[in-house]
């Protein structure tokens, strides 16, 4: 069908074009400014600034292994604690709940997603540290002696960072998991039921159908995990070691930048936090962009399943 | 429609008004440490009520968020606690004078229940402690300085921190002094590489880390150790004598530094000799450009540091600080003629 | 146990599991909201509402500054990412299957993913340093970065599900594109693009990161563009991490807020959605 090319219509596509050309124009900017503040650094310490331990502002000496280290051990342990729950959750919202509670339970987990990361990193100093202070505390000497639970016991650390984590990163992943689960032909389901299977067989059907729809809900979820500031730099103590063990205070780099960035008093430092913001941005561009891929690859090959069946309906 | 409308206007219409008296006002910003925060927030409060269309807006962001900021000039003034280094000051695009407004003391503060006797410590031990050789508070080098208290076998948590701190400075200085290790292992700055602990933002946050941990010991200025009612230990001084920080034992310190007071001021005082002396004692800074771009800002600096080392002086013994020697506040107030007002 | 029998059990034990994952997450919203609403409710009193901070050991001061500074940093947001966010949905709907509209919205998703303190970043080399200033303008200008994404989608979501009957008529009857974009089209998915907006808003008035080196931070009242000012958010982490009683005390209030506006902002927004939703099955 012809396009009626009137200078009007022309004039409103670049009109409109030209604002969406401002938010990539945006998006190349922060990658682009990021890069060029991270030269010196990257410049001066190579790919041996993510092998190296040290971070010592003092001698100039830079190694960002323990902030990236902290990032990958706090998400990586919140996404363990947060799929199964947010799954579940997801699973009774859409398959299992009566209908009644579908609405407000839907709500509240975003309510949950809404609660500013600033509050929950408050709540997070003056209820979970000393929560989970105690919970330390009352470990047998014998499990103390394992290095995930050495160390003092001090409540700050890698395992109240992940509960809090996993805590932000639940509704996230439900709600997506929730928007997938909801695009499986009700066939699916309807075919399992059909051939006598009980309810969590038939629920297993859709979730593996689903699959790859879900493992990009987890994987956007851990996107968000990564970069999460506030709530984690309240509680994590803070301290550029690498560690196992979970009670150890440790750091990320979302906290490294906030912490020190005010202050990074000369070239290199800044250059240095900058590299680190960097490869956060980076990081979460590749996983945010591959998990939205499989949620898209997901809906389409749903899409092409889906017609043939309505065509033969039809016919 | 017409009624939102009408609030529309209203609100726009107070906004307007508000700037435009708002647009008397002169506003200065500054940063640094946290070190004088409590003296600095009553300071500026203090000014702002004799002189209501000046607002000094101060952020404690650690002292060297201070420099970094005053170097960048995204902030008028800085201060700081550790003096800028050769290099620092080379870095910024003008001179920057230092100006010494108060005298602090850095109190080894700790949250040991069950142990209500105070905890006497030295530069050497302080130094383990923050090595990481000493890790527990029944350690017999801290033993040997209580005699006569139980000590718990409760696991030592250093807290330090986690900003560039002038604080830092302070105490990492002092360790340097007292510790050839510490000197070599960690070095003096305003951000180290610390061998253990737990990391808190500003004075303020050490103070809630060691307040919330039990087994903790950090180091924070005099006033948010009192304030907080948090329990501080006494330290030994050159002259052998254990002393408990206080306003008199930190102007003992300030004596000797009066008599060979460098023109920049920038001089440490930690472990100075003396009877009675406080240790851990030192000056706090103010940095000001010598030529500011902002000559109406300069002037009205240059007027509050007068009164802050005047008048302002009789605010600080209350909050834990000691007022400069008289023969300091002289040479200032001369050195406060280099700065270009005009 | 016959195998059915073991078939069913297992399948109870599913749904036992699901739902107990509900109640499991249930509990820290829960604690959270329950430790926001009696810590805070204690702290809320006029002096609150009203009064500056006072110095540092002084008792009775307030949170005004930081209140009225995140409205003024919301706005600012809201100014910069609405023509931005809207215009780029519209384009991103009207020429939904060209390349460049794939990018648009490429973008708009990486935009979305990026980590705050990234945003807080760039916003400080590119509106502070250059400027000398640390100002309410650079704050916004972070805040609007967050906002524009979630803008740019919603619209674009909302304008692809007025039906194409709308569109076509007002073509038919001769209209240019923009003509039946903006007389047409947007008027019908307004409601949801406000929508959209508020949560949007919502979502920035609690952030705390892009803040903390844009806009800085100002314990006087100020509604100056260009000076540094007070947020609920920036405040509430200075009192948080302090170690002064008073200051966590107003730390709670602070929150209590924060997660006032943002229940009160949802809420809007559901009500909003399900008006709709009852609207567009009527007609």
């Amino acid at each position: 069908m012809p396009k009626s090319k009137s200078r009007s219509d022309v004039a409103f596509q670049i009109g409109t074009g030209a604002f969406g050309f401002v938010l990539i124009a945006l998006v190349c900017g922060i990658g682009v400014i990021l890069a060029l503040e991270s030269l010196p650094s990257i410049q001066k310490f190579g790919l041996g600034f993510w092998r190296t331990e040290i971070w010592d502002p003092v001698a100039g000496e830079f190694g960002a292994l323990p902030f990236i280290w902290g990032t990958l051990y706090s998400s990586v342990l919140a996404l363990l604690i947060a799929t199964p729950i947010a799954l579940g959750i997801a699973i009774f919202i859409s398959e299992l709940c009566p209908a009644v509670l579908r609405q407000p339970l839907v709500f509240v987990t975003e309510l949950l997603a809404a609660i500013p990361s600033i509050v929950y990193g408050l709540w997070g100093i003056f209820v979970l540290v000393p929560a989970v202070r105690a919970l330390e505390t009352s470990l047998p000497d014998s499990l103390r002696k394992l290095p995930l639970f050495s160390g003092p016991p001090l409540g700050l650390g890698m395992l109240s960072a992940a509960l809090i984590l996993a805590i932000m990163v639940i509704p996230f992943i439900s709600s997506i998991s929730r928007e997938v689960l909801k695009s499986v032909p009700p066939a699916q389901r309807e075919g399992a039921y059909a051939l006598g299977a009980t309810r969590f067989e038939a629920i297993r059907a859709a979730v593996f159908y689903a699959r790859t729809g879900i493992i990009g809900a987890v994987m956007l979820g851990f996107g968000r995990a990564l970069g999460e500031t506030m709530a984690v730099t309240m509680v994590i103590g803070n301290n550029p070691k690498v560690s196992v063990s979970l009670f150890a205070p440790q750091y990320t780099m979302a906290a490294v930048v906030a912490n020190e960035f005010a202050e990074a008093a000369d070239r290199l430092y800044l250059s240095a936090l900058v590299e680190i913001g960097l490869v956060l941005f980076i990081i979460t561009l590749i996983i945010n962009s591959f998990s939205r891929l499989l949620i898209w690859s997901m809906a389409r090959t749903e899409k092409i399943v889906a017609e043939p069946v309505e065509t033969e309906a039809a016919a | 429609m017409n009624a939102i409308h009408k609030i529309a206007v209203a609100v726009a219409g107070a906004a307007v008004l508000v700037t435009g008296v708002a647009a008397q006002t002169q506003r200065i910003n500054g940063a640094g440490a946290t070190f004088p925060y409590p003296i600095y927030s009553k300071w500026f409060s203090e000014y702002n009520k004799m002189h209501p269309n000046v607002e000094i807006n101060y952020q404690s962001i650690g002292s060297g968020g201070g420099i970094q900021q005053v170097t960048k000039e995204t902030v008028f003034f800085g201060a700081t606690d550790g003096p800028m280094t050769p290099d620092q000051m080379q870095a910024a695009p003008g001179k920057i004078l230092h100006f010494p407004t108060v005298l602090g003391a850095v109190v080894p503060i700790y949250n040991l229940p069950g142990v209500s006797t105070e905890l006497k410590f030295s530069g050497p031990v302080l130094a383990d402690i923050f090595l990481g050789k000493v890790t527990k508070w029944n350690d017999p080098a801290i033993a040997k300085l209580n005699g006569g208290v139980t000590l718990p076998a409760t696991d030592i948590t250093v807290a330090h921190r986690a900003d560039g701190s002038g604080t830092t400075y302070i105490w990492v200085d002092y360790l340097s002094k007292l510790s050839p290790e510490w000197k070599t292992k960690v070095g003096v700055a305003t951000s180290v590489n610390w061998p253990t602990g737990v990391g808190g933002r500003g004075n303020e946050g050490v103070s809630g880390l060691v307040k919330q941990t039990p087994g903790a010991i950090g180091y924070v200025e005099l006033i948010y150790a009192l304030q907080n009612k948090i329990a501080y230990g006494s330290v030994m001084n050159a002259a052998g004598e254990s002393v408990k920080a206080s306003v008199q034992a930190v102007t003992a310190a300030a004596a000797e530094a009066a008599k060979a007071m460098p023109p920049d001021f920038r001089v440490s005082i930690t472990n100075a000799p003396g009877k009675g002396v406080y240790p851990i004692s030192s000056f706090t800074w103010l940095l000001l450009y010598e030529n500011a771009k902002d000559k109406n800002q300069a002037k009205t600096m240059v007027d509050f540091v007068k009164w802050a080392l005047t008048d302002g002086q009789k605010f600080a013994p209350d909050l834990g600080y000691a007022p400069l020697p008289e023969a300091i506040v002289k040479l200032e107030m001369a050195a406060l003629a280099k700065i270009k007002v005009s | 146990m016959t195998a059915t029998g073991r078939r069913k059990l297992l399948s109870s034990l599913f749904v036992g599991f699901c739902a107990g994952a509900v109640l499991l997450a249930l509990i820290p919203l829960a604690l959270v909201l329950f430790f926001v609403i009696s810590q805070g409710v204690l702290s809320l009193n006029l002096a609150f509402f009203t009064h500056m901070p006072t110095p540092v050991g002084e008792a009775g001061g307030g949170m005004a500054n930081s209140i009225v500074g995140t409205l003024i940093l919301s706005g600012l947001a809201a100014l910069m990412a609405v023509p931005i966010g809207v215009i780029s949905g519209i384009y991103m709907s009207e020429y939904a299957g060209s390349r460049f509209a794939a990018a648009v919205r490429f973008a708009a998703d990486t935009l979305n993913g990026v980590p705050s303190i990234v945003i807080g970043l760039f916003a400080y080399v590119v509106a502070v340093l250059p400027f000398k200033q640390f100002s309410a303008f650079a704050g916004g200008f972070a805040l609007g970065l967050m906002m524009i994404p979630i803008i740019a989608r919603t619209t674009e979501e909302l304008l692809l599900l007025v039906p194409g009957t709308m569109r076509e008529g007002a073509l038919a009857l001769g209209a240019t594109r923009a003509r039946a974009v903006f007389s047409v089209v947007l008027p019908a998915a307004l409601p949801g693009i406000v929508t959209g907006v508020v949560l949007a808003l919502a979502r920035i008035a609690g952030e705390t990161a892009p803040l903390l080196f844009t806009a800085f931070n100002n314990r006087f009242f100020s509604t100056s563009l260009k000076q540094p000012i007070s947020s609920l958010t920036v405040q509430v982490y200075t009192y948080a991490t302090g170690p002064y009683e008073d200051w966590h005390r107003q730390a709670w209030a602070g929150a209590l807020v924060l997660v006032a506006i943002v229940l009160v902002c949802s809420l809007l927004a559901r009500l909003a959605t399900r008006r709709l939703e009852r609207m567009h099955a009527r007609g």
